[in-house]
């Protein structure tokens, strides 16, 4: 294997509901260093049905190239199909290093890439770097349950890969003046050679807040001492108009669904505000609310880890505390919204 | 009758792990052993498919002896065969090196009874990628269904099963053709309570264990530490946070100077 040949920096970009997902945004933002400090393109992988329009976008994001495969095979994403089309691509063009979102379908795809190529993939990367000289990618991530971090290399393969974690790069402001160059591609499928079929679609939480895309995130931990007593967490989002986010025992005791479920092994969130109640702290939780903007913690332990993780922290039982916190804000908030529409009522006067 | 195969793995519990602070290297003792939580509900859904439908559960682990138990484990659940492959050969094997080693061993164990369905847990707690499962079904060339939450149906005779996979906001509908592997979400089943029986059998129970020797047309240069394209450089400690201010007074001070904060960020309340 000749590493000369593999050159330039690769984002699988994801499409859901015929939008490019945000996380292929970001990763053209950190792939946009990468590229730079090697001096090389970085190209998009753009595998979908009608998705050639959306080019452009790429470009604006941070690519210099968009590879397109763009056939009515690909309206859903399936494994097979879009691991021959981007197989194909990697088989023609040889890139140095391919970057995918640690999304459902990102990570599948990733995982059958790094099999058939054969290559090294690291899962769940929150700190890339790469080494202008040798191009060799330095992904690190969370280890042991995020105990500790730890940086994995590829040295022997080529191209490197790495799934990256939604919500820890952050995407370029784009910029309308740049563009770049569209190559079409194409790969001979038949839909009766496939051997899965997707029936339907069911999107489930439209009604609910979506925990990752909430401005507030109330979450609770064990120290809510049952199913019942959880009932103020979900009593403080609704005031707040937030969505409820759970430690992963609670979610093991079964107090609420493991969608609620934030840090290692649930969501990343990164919400305006963070509450903690009742939550000890672990690493494992921390490393998925980390980068909200405000965090706020309420343990009655002085000691609880949570409170080196906060903004500000409120030794006390929450049984207490979050009752009158619920209070005042039912007086609050009603003021302030009264307060907006009043200037919204002069802006219009 | 189906052949169903469940591949799991004993981990050390990461949620109580102690590490070294000086050297950085997990403390193992600090941990109990247990069947990784993933692989558990991989377990129930299969003998829940065996009473459906009937046909045999086989579980397959790759470990150091110790490992052992958590085949027991699989056994109390339900399982009707366990194997096991031990080696040092396949000592330090990352996903690409493990999903090698345990297709050969699925390969083996399909020699003598064909398997019409494998099913992983959707990742494990220690390593955290989930890339084992798909590996091997690459590896085996059959459809990979990763992130399942819902069996609809399998059927042999026709040779297709119709699965949910979880998306990030719903589920899709898939059908694939047998054999495939799915990998499965924790929300697909609950564990149910070992009967007697099992755990008798449990007990004594004692699998079927092979070393890389017994495994056929093995590459040795695709076992563990040698047949994996990734390493680890360079493990740390997560930065340690500088910690927050803690408000004080009383509950009623406290409550108000919290009130503030949270309502200085008015455009989230207006």
């Amino acid at each position: 294997m000749n590493f000369d040949d593999y050159r330039g920096i690769w984002i699988y970009i994801e499409v859901k509901d015929g939008q490019i997902a945000p996380v292929s945004l970001e990763l053209l933002g950190a792939g946009r260093v990468l590229a730079d400090k090697r001096k090389t393109e970085l190209a998009g992988v753009f595998i979908g049905s009608g998705v050639k329009a959306l080019a452009p976008t790429l470009f604006q994001y941070g690519a210099d190239v968009v590879y397109v495969y763009d056939d009515p095979i690909f309206e859903h994403y399936r494994t097979e199909p879009y691991m021959r089309a981007l197989l194909d691509c990697c088989h023609k063009h040889k890139p140095e290093v391919i970057l995918y979102g640690a999304t459902p379908s990102g990570k599948d795809l990733a995982s059958a890439i790094a099999t058939d190529l054969p290559t090294g993939l690291t899962a769940d990367t929150t700190i890339l770097d790469i080494e202008e000289d040798t191009g060799l990618l330095l992904a690190s991530r969370p280890a042991f349950g995020g105990n500790i971090m730890a940086t994995i290399l590829c040295k022997k393969y080529r191209p490197q890969m790495a799934t990256v974690r939604p919500k820890v790069m952050k995407a370029l402001p784009p910029d309308p003046s740049r563009t770049g160059r569209v190559v079409e591609e194409h790969i001979e499928l038949h839909e009766e050679e496939m051997r899965t079929k997707v029936l339907q679609i069911v999107r489930e939480t439209a009604k609910k807040v979506r925990i990752d895309e909430a401005d507030i995130v109330v979450a609770g931990g064990k120290g809510m001492g049952s199913k019942e007593g959880f009932q103020l967490i979900h009593q403080l989002a609704e005031v707040l108009g937030g969505a409820v986010g759970a430690s992963r025992d609670v979610v093991e005791a079964g107090w609420i669904d493991h969608h609620h479920q934030v840090g290692q092994t649930g969501v990343t969130v990164t919400p305006k505000i963070y509450f903690a109640i009742g939550i000890s702290g672990a690493i494992q939780h921390v490393v998925g609310m980390q980068n909200s903007d405000l965090i706020i913690a309420i343990n009655k332990d002085p000691n609880a880890p949570i409170f080196q993780s906060c903004h500000y922290g409120i030794v006390g039982d929450a049984f207490e505390i979050v009752p009158l916190l619920i209070e005042r804000l039912k007086e609050e908030i009603p003021k302030i919204k009264a307060a907006a529409d009043v200037k919204e009522e002069i802006r219009h006067a | 009758m189906l052949h169903i195969v469940a591949c799991i793995k004993q981990v050390p519990d990461t949620k109580i792990i102690k590490m070294n602070p000086k050297t950085n290297t997990m403390d193992r003792a600090s941990a109990p052993a247990i069947l990784n939580p993933y692989d558990a509900h991989a377990v129930e859904e299969a003998v829940r498919l065996k009473k459906k439908y009937g046909g045999i559960v086989s579980v397959l682990t790759m470990g150091p002896p110790p490992a052992v138990k958590a085949i027991k484990k699989c056994i109390e659940l339900g399982a009707d065969e366990g194997y096991m492959i031990s080696d040092r050969a396949f000592a330090g094997a990352d996903t690409l090196a493990t999903s090698y080693a345990l297709t050969k061993a699925l390969e083996k164990i399909a020699k003598h009874r064909p398997i019409d369905l494998i099913i992983c847990g959707k990742m494990t707690i220690d390593g955290d990628t989930g890339q084992v499962g798909p590996g091997i079904a690459r590896r085996l060339n059959i459809p990979p269904l990763t992130g399942v939450n819902k069996v609809v149906e399998v059927n042999k005779e026709k040779g297709y099963a119709i699965v949910h996979r979880k998306l990030e906001d719903g589920y899709e509908v898939v059908k694939s053709q047998l054999p495939c592997l799915f990998t499965v979400e924790k929300d697909i089943n609950d564990i149910s309570f070992a009967p007697l029986p099992n755990m008798i059998k449990a007990a004594r129970y004692q699998p079927t264990i092979w070393t890389a020797d017994d495994l056929e047309d093995v590459d040795r240069k695709q076992l563990g530490l040698k047949g994996s394209p990734t390493i680890v450089s360079k493990v740390w400690a997560p930065p340690k946070p500088e910690g927050g201010k803690i408000l004080t007074g009383t509950k009623e001070e406290q409550v108000n100077e919290l009130l503030s904060i949270i309502l200085e960020k008015k455009e989230l309340f207006s």
